[in-house]
Order: structure tokens, then sequence, then C-alpha cells
């Protein structure tokens, strides 16, 4: 089947339109609590209900929440921003009307840089506008008409939702999903989302088709599909997979143009791994958009903005350049770090600054650390060895107090009791540092001297002085009393494993 | 038998302070009034006679004991059905919410209910507030006091009706396009719509958000200062609702006013008042003069816009505030069976719920506005219909602007007719529409306006004279009015009732 795909004379057309709860304590337009997974209809009041006689009043924290992302993504905040009425019909729109931006929302423009394959420059896609507005509730029905009854949740009515729209500019499924891996990372780094696609607070609807070249050199585009119901991010890209390869045959079948058909919504099924033509909307719709008159404008001043912006901090983007400028971390290493997620970048940034080796801290970060929190399935904060701890430990390693092996050992312990360093290392017999660092270089020279340990071993116990001498080279200050003890100790340890 | 009914609110008040009369006594009075008038009148749908009493001798408890006691100090206030309250239904008028029962107290309740006023019950209006004679109301029209075949305007009928009959000294109305002073000038007492935002609108069931407003319907001018100054203010609910603050409106009727200029606009003419209502005007005209003002003729060129500007934009508002009732969440819903086994092949049985249930639950008036108002918000038509309308309402508030650069208060007729006959103008909606020429105005442009008694015509039926004042002039408002109160008693005269 794609066959015909790979050698195709068309590129592919995607827009995407991605909706985001804010993560902000109460709904939009009344004080009711913004949670996921409350017992249905528990978070509700007559404003959300949409009751006879109540009034909407906007949640200021929500459109601090909807700027800050408006300027993350290099939108023009506008300094006049209304509300209108979206009208329509259904069971969880209890008002019959949604409250959201029509004509004036309060972001225009903006664009996310994203890299689509590792060492390829990054693509910029341009971002049309973004608003906020109201969710709705949540629908169970009973498609098998006239049987069961349809229910409705309006614990989700009313709750902020941003919608971010992207100019069609995305060439790819492959770019799509790095779009919205990237734009989720963004969001979870300003906080301004928590973005759990099973639980509704991220959704995400494709508009795609294909423009291919006509015989006189013009562009002929294939009619957009809209795709619903993906549920992931890696369903976004197998729906978009299949959809060009749709759109191409039926374009080969039909030669049908855009404007030719009515626009269509399809929806995906991930494991038929296909999408499907939706029930065709009774008519186009008209929402029959007018301003909502129970709200007030919005107005943003040159210096409320300027607050916003303070708000922003730095982003994924920022941080992975600086990674590679500042801490001299490859693009790979700062992209590992950075797409972990703003603790572990914070986490990170803490240790390197107080270890001053950077690529060290990285290094332990990516293996134990990255590892051990994948293990448990805890986040950064929640690892019992903390920044100042971690510190604690890299330092002894740089000053070669402890052997990396044994750190790594005193690390799993600590991640284990939640002790301290020094408590750890009492636990586990390792008095003196010094000692564990000694201990080491013997063993080094242990291993490096095959021909001397035989010697010892048959029972020349002087020839471990050429050892000593070795070790002396190495580090001067070593004690030869010591050294001489412990690599007898070394070798007669060998002597028992053979 | 003169009774504690003759009296004025202020009048009352100061007998309740002076402990001539307690509470109880006064609701007792008003109620048996009620149950005397109000089988000849139907000004009331619901009466709370226990609570009434019952919330009655607590006041009178309270004064007793010398503690505090609240601005209305136990004075009966009749409701209009449009208020959301959380004892007995709340219906608007509308078969729709015949069994609506209220989670909420509207903010002016709780105005009312801090204020120590004692609610005797919720009055009759036209569905919705959608109307100018009562007759939409799906709960039988409500009779003129004056002559009971004749209507006593709307949509406040009730609300107009139970005051001039004596049934209660305060009563609150709803103004939309005229809906207070109409019904107040029928029925021959004071009516104030104030300015748009004076009082908070949270509660009162929306039929026009843009142009709703809660005011006092009175004996007299005197009386609706003290109303007006319990229930204006600022609400956090409402954020259309003004943060200002109120004066105290009483002790500003105690300032004279020296000189001060009325507007008469020219264009008034053009509609043909009624000879009799021009004279009565004149006749009030003359008494301003002679207490000091000056009157001038001013114009307003857009006043004939008024009307269909104020159809276009209420139905439109109306079309979208009225989709809640939908029958999912509350309110009338079609029967389940008769509506199932009507389905035909293809039906959605949601949809065919939908439509059923707003087609028995609604009336033909409200039907027609719904109707209405989506045509002019839909695709093709909006910017021909809503968007002119808009701009057309500018158009008529830099009318009065102008106009209040150069005098103090517009004054003019209140309708273009006396109250006419039951069933006279239901089949004629055009003209029914017409009864608010004068009235629209001062919704569209959101100033502050009032309708007081200024005569009778040969057939003894009450005259209204209007007058209106820039947006939060309401002081200067009273002032006039009061003035005009001193030195006439049009406003004394009371229905015989038998
Ligand atoms: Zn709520």
């Amino acid at each position: 089947m794609n066959a015909t795909v790979t050698d195709a004379a068309y590129t592919t057309i995607i827009g995407l339109e991605v909706h985001t709860q804010l993560l902000t304590k109460s709904k939009l337009f009344c004080g009711c609590a913004n949670r996921f997974g409350e017992e249905p209809n528990t978070l509700t009041c007559p404003v959300c209900i949409g009751m006879p006689g109540v009034m909407p009043v906007m949640n200021r924290e929500a459109f601090r929440l909807a700027v800050r992302t408006g300027l993350a993504l290099q939108g023009k905040i506008a300094s006049f921003c209304k509300w209108d009425r979206k009208n329509y019909y259904y069971p969880d729109l209890p008002k019959g009307y949604q409250i959201s931006q029509f004509d004036l929302p309060f972001c225009e423009g903006g664009h996310l840089e994203v890299e689509v394959e590792e060492g390829q420059a990054p693509s910029k896609v341009r971002l049309h506008r973004i608003h906020l507005e109201e969710d709705a509730g949540k629908s169970m029905h009973d498609e098998s008409m006239g049987g069961r009854d349809s229910l409705v949740d309006l614990n989700r009515t009313g709750v902020p939702l941003l919608e971010i729209v992207t100019e069609p500019d995305i060439r790819s499924p492959e770019e799509a999903k790095a779009f919205l891996t990237e734009l989720k990372l963004l969001l979870v780094y300003l906080g301004v989302s928590d973005c759990n696609m099973q639980e509704g607070s991220l959704r995400v609807d494709a508009n795609v088709n294909l423009h291919l070249p006509g015989e006189s050199g013009e562009t002929i585009a294939t009619p957009i599909v809209e795709i619903k119901n993906m549920n992931s991010f890696r369903a976004v890209e197998r729906a978009l997979h299949h959809e060009v390869v749709r759109q191409w045959e039926e374009w080969q079948a039909t030669g049908k143009k855009k404007g030719e058909v009515p626009k269509q919504t399809r929806g995906w099924n991930d494991e038929a791994g296909e999408t499907f033509a939706q029930r065709e909307k009774e008519e186009s719709s008209d929402y029959r958009y007018f301003p909502e008159p129970d709200l007030v404008p919005v107005t943003m001043t040159a210096e409320q903005i300027a607050t916003a912006e303070a708000e922003v901090g730095e982003l994924p983007q920022a941080l992975r350049t600086r990674l590679q400028s500042e801490y001299e971390l490859s693009a790979y290493d700062a992209d590992v770090l950075v797409n972990q997620g703003k603790a572990l970048v914070r986490y990170y940034l803490e240790v390197a600054d107080a270890c001053g080796d950077a690529k060290l801290v990285s290094n332990w970060l990516q293996q134990d650390i990255m590892r051990t929190l994948k293990e448990r399935n805890i986040t950064i904060e929640e690892l019992p060895v903390s920044a100042p701890m971690l510190t604690e430990l890299l330092k002894k390693v740089q000053s070669n107090e402890l052997p990396r092996a044994r750190a790594r050992d005193v690390f799993a312990q600590m991640v284990e009791t939640e002790a301290s360093l020094e408590e750890t290392m009492d636990a586990m017999g390792i008095k003196q540092v010094d000692a564990g660092a000694l201990r080491e270089l013997c063993q080094s020279l242990v291993d490096a001297n095959p021909r001397i340990v035989e010697d010892v071993k048959g029972g020349k116990q002087q020839a471990v002085g050429a050892l000593i001498g070795q070790a002396k080279k190495k580090d001067p200050n070593v004690n030869p009393g010591e050294v001489r003890k412990i690599c007898l100790e070394l070798i007669q340890a060998m002597g028992e494993d053979s | 038998m003169s009774s504690w009914i003759d009296l004025s609110a202020n009048e009352l008040l100061s007998q309740l302070e002076a402990g001539q009369v307690t509470s109880q006594e006064v609701v007792t009075a008003f109620l048996d009034r009620i149950h005397q008038v109000d089988p000849k009148v139907h000004a009331f749908l619901n009466l709370f006679a226990e609570e009434a009493l019952q919330k009655a001798s607590v006041v009178d408890e309270r004064r007793k004991n010398g503690e505090k006691v609240g601005l209305l100090g136990g004075l009966p206030v009749a409701v209009k059905d449009v208020l959301c309250m959380k004892i007995g239904a709340t219906t608007a008028g509308s078969k729709m919410l015949e069994r609506f029962h209220s989670p909420y107290n509207a903010t002016v309740i709780e105005k009312l209910e801090q204020a120590d006023g004692i609610i005797l019950g919720k009055t009759n209006m036209d569905e919705f507030a959608m109307g100018s004679s009562t007759e939409n109301s799906a709960y039988n029209g409500t009779a003129n006091p004056w002559d009971l075949e004749r209507v006593p305007g709307g949509s406040s009928g009730g609300a107009a009706a139970c005051v001039a009959s004596q049934m209660a000294p305060l009563s609150l109305g709803t103004d939309t396009g005229g809906s207070i002073r109409q019904p107040a000038a029928f029925c021959g007492i004071t009516g104030v719509k104030p300015t748009y935002g004076r009082v908070s609108r949270f509660g009162m069931i929306a039929f026009a958000s843009s142009l709703d407003q809660i005011g006092p319907m009175t004996n007299s001018v005197e009386d609706a200062a003290l109303l007006l100054e319990v229930i204006a203010g600022h609400d956090p609910s409402d954020a259309t609702s003004l943060d200002r603050p109120v004066p105290n409106y009483r002790e500003a009727l105690k300032e004279p006013l020296k000189s001060f200029k009325l507007g008469l606009p020219k264009e008034i003419a053009d509609f043909n008042p009624d000879p009799e209502i021009q004279k009565a005007v004149e006749a009030a005209l003359e008494v301003y003069r002679e207490t000091g003002a000056t009157i001038e003729e001013i114009s307003l060129p857009n006043l004939k816009y008024a009307v269909p500007t104020y159809y276009v934009i209420a139905p439109s508002e109306a079309s979208s505030n009225l989709a809640r009732y939908d029958s999912v969440h509350y309110g009338y819903r079609t029967d389940r069976k008769a509506m199932m086994a009507g389905l035909e092949e293809g039906d959605s049985p949601l949809v065919q719920m939908y439509s059923q249930s707003r087609a028995e639950g609604f009336g033909p008036e409200v039907k027609r506005r719904i109707m209405l108002g989506t045509f002019a918000l839909s695709k093709g038509y909006y910017d021909a219909y809503y968007l002119k309308a808009l701009k057309v309402r500018r158009l008529i508030r830099q009318d009065f602007d102008r106009a209040f650069e150069q005098v103090d208060a517009i004054i003019g007729p209140c309708t273009p007719k006396p109250a006419f006959k039951i069933g006279e103008k239901v089949s004629d909606p055009i003209s029914m529409y017409l009864e608010d020429l004068f009235t629209v105005g001062a919704n569209l442009s959101g100033n502050a306006a009032m309708s007081i008694p200024c005569g009778f015509t040969s057939e003894n039926l009450p005259i209204g004279l209007q007058l209106q004042v820039p947006a939060l002039e309401e002081e200067r408002l009273f002032r006039i009015g009061h003035l005009y109160q001193q030195v006439t008693d049009w406003h004394q005269r009371r229905p015989s009732l038998g």
C-alpha cells in the first residue's frame, strides 16, 4: 500500500487544532473546582449548569495562564479582546451556547520551532491564533436508538480551555507528532496545563489534504479532511499516515478537488488502524456567533503584558541552547535532559553548578537517575536523593574519595534507604573515604600486574614491593604499609575465588 | 375605611419606626387586600403569606429589642416572577418553567432580605418578559385596576397592577424596552428603569442581556428612591454591574433643584400621541415652568429607528438566552412515550425531544422572537440585521449624549396611547411592538428613565410622563420627579375596586 506513496508527487499539508485545559483551581466562569476524576455532576453550580438567571464572571487566573502561553509561543497579545457566544444545541452544553472568542481572540500569530529529525535544522510551524473558551461537559450515549438513556456529566463544563490553531505548515505525520511533543513540553514547562491526553486535558484534531502539481504548473489541492478522536500523539501520526494514503488513492480514483465535495470529518479507529467517515452533520454548522452581553471585554495594558512576559520563564528551546553553550553538553545530551521536564533540568543545573563537572552530572542523570525514576515510576521531586545530596556524593567521586563503582552502590543504597550520604557510607562500612580510593588504586595495580600477583601467590611476598612503587608514582601521598596490606589482601582474595 | 394600605412606603416606614404599627400588621393589611382584590386583578402568581408573616414577626421582634433593622424595616415588597427565589417556583410567566424551583436567590432578592423587606409573592408578567400587556403570560393575564377590561401594560403588568390596587406598597419590575415604565404609565404609578448596570442582573431570568434592568415600581418618586437605594450597587456576580457607590437617594430629594432645563424631543409629534396624552404632557410642562424650569425643544433624529433596532437586538440576544430551555437539565419536557411513538424513520430522538419540548413549553410570542433573533444572527443575515442594529444603537446613544449636553433631562409622554382593551392587539404584534416607541431609547442608550402619573384621559385611564436623564444621574431624575409630585396629586389617585 505504501508503495504508491513513496514515489508520490505530492506535498502533504497538515494543520492542527489543539485543545488544552488550563491548570486553574476553578472553572472559567464560576467558582467550581477544576478537577478530573470526581463523581459525575459533583463539581457543578447554578452557573455552570446554566440555570435561569445566572451570569458568568471571568476567572482572571485562567486569562493569565492563557496570556503566558501566547507569549511563550511568540504570539501577539491583543490589547482588547472580547467574548462571544457560539450557539448550538447539545445535552452536554447546558446553556445552549459556549462562551468562546470569535473574531477578536486574545492572541494571534506566533510559532513553534520543531526538530523533526535529529541533526536536521528545525522547522518553524506558524500559529494562526489562540483563544480561550469554556469546555463542554461529557456525554455518554446509547447509540442503539431508543434503548438506554444518554448520560451527561457536567463536571467538565466550564473548565478553561485553550484552542491553539496552527497554520497549515506541517508537511508530514512525523512533523505533526514532533510539533505536538514539543508543544506539550512547552505547556508543561509553562505550568499552564498537565496535557494528559487520557484524561482529556489535551485533545488534537488534524486537518489534512494533499497538494499536487497540475499539468500546467498550478497546484491542485485535494479536499480537506478533519480527523478527530485520536487519543495519543502516536495515534495522530498513524491516523495522518493512513489518511494521506487514503486521500492519494481517492484522488486517483475520483479526481475530486478541494471545494468539489463538502469538508469531511473522519474519526480514527486505533485498533483497525484506519480513519472512518463520521456521520455528516445535518447541515453545515452556523454557530450564530455574537458578542457575549453578560461579560465585558478584556483589556491588556503594555505593563500587564510585560508582567506576564516575566512569568514565562526559560523555555525548552532556550534551555537546550544554554546547556550546549554554557555547560558544553552535546545536542543529544541537552535534548535528553530538557525533554525530561523542567524539574529534572532544575535538578541538573543545581548539581552541575555545585560540582563544576557538567558532563559527569549529565551522565549520572541519564544513567543512574533516569533509570531509577523509570524503575520506581517516580518524579525527580520524589527521588530520595536530593540535588544537594547528589552533589555531596559526586564531589567524593571527583576527589577520588569514592571510586565511581562504589559511588553507584552508595547511590542505589541511598535511594533504597532514603538515608543521608554519611549514614549510608557508615552503614556500608565505608568509614574512611580515603581508604576507598586507595583500595581502588590497589585493585587497579593488582589487575594490571598479573605476573607480580602470581609471584606473590607463589610465596614471594617481597614481590609486592613493586606494586608499592607503582602506587607511589601514581600518588606520592599513599601509605606504603596500607598499600602493602591491601594488595596482599586483594591477592589473597583472588586466590580464594579461583 | 382608611387603613395602612393607603399610606406610601415612606409613610408606612415612619409609622413602623415610630412604633405606631408592626410589620405583621402591615403585612396582614396587604395580604387581606390581596385576598379581597386580586381575584379581580390577578396580579400575583404566587403568595408567600406564611413566610411573609414569619419574617415580619422577626423584624418586629428585632425592632422591639432595639436591634438594628434594615432600610426597608419590615415593609412588604412584591417581586416580578422573573427574579429567581429559593422559595416557590420561578416561572418567568412561562409553562417552560412551571415547576422550576431555583436553587439560589437573585442578588436583588438577597438585598431585599438583608434590608428587611418582606416578600409577599411573585407577580404576573408576559412570558420571559416579552410583551406589553401581560397577555403573554402562560398563567392568564392581569387586569388594569383602573378598568378591568383593559390590560395593565407589560411585561411587568402584575408588578404595576399590585401597586396601583394597593396590594403592595413596593414592587420590583424589570425593563428591557419599557417593561417597567409602560405598565407604570398604564396603571398610574411611578416606575423607574435605572441606568444599565446600576442594579445587579444576577438571578434575573434574562430576556435581552444588554438591555435588561431591574427597577422599582411604587406609589411615588420618594418610594422609588427608597427601593432603588436598597437594590442598587455593584455585584461581583454580575460583570456588567457598575462599580460605583450608591448615593443616598432619599437624602438627595431634600436638596431642591434650582434652575434646570428640560428637553422635549420634537420627533415625538411625528408619532401622533393621543391628544389627551399630549394635553396632559403640556400641562406637566406648564407645572415645571412654574417651578422655574425652562423647556427646550431638542432633537433625537434617530428615534424613528429605535423600535426596529430594538426588535433586532433584543430577539437576537433572547434567541441565545432562551436556548438553555432545552428540556435536558430542567424545565418542561415533552411526554416521552408520545414523542417516541411519533418518531419517523431517520428522526433523531434527541432533536425531536428538543423541538417538541420547546414547541409545547413556549408561547407564540416567545417563539416569534426566538425565530426573529435566530434569523438576525444567521450567516448571511448577521451583517444586514444584527450588526446594522448595533451601529444604529450607537447612533441613538449619540443622539442622547448630544441632547444631554443641552438639557438636564428629557421629558415627554411615556406611551403614545393609554391602556388598551384586553385582546385588542393580541393578533397584531407590530402595533404591540410600537408600545415601546418612547421607552426603548433609554434601554438602547443605557440611560436612566422613569414614568410618573401626570393625568387621566376622559375615560379615567392614567397617563404617564416620562423623564430621562444621563447614565448614573438617578439623583437628578428623582429630584425632578419628586418636585412634580410635590405640587401635583396624580400619583395619589387610586382606582375604585369596590
Ligand atoms: Zn460552577
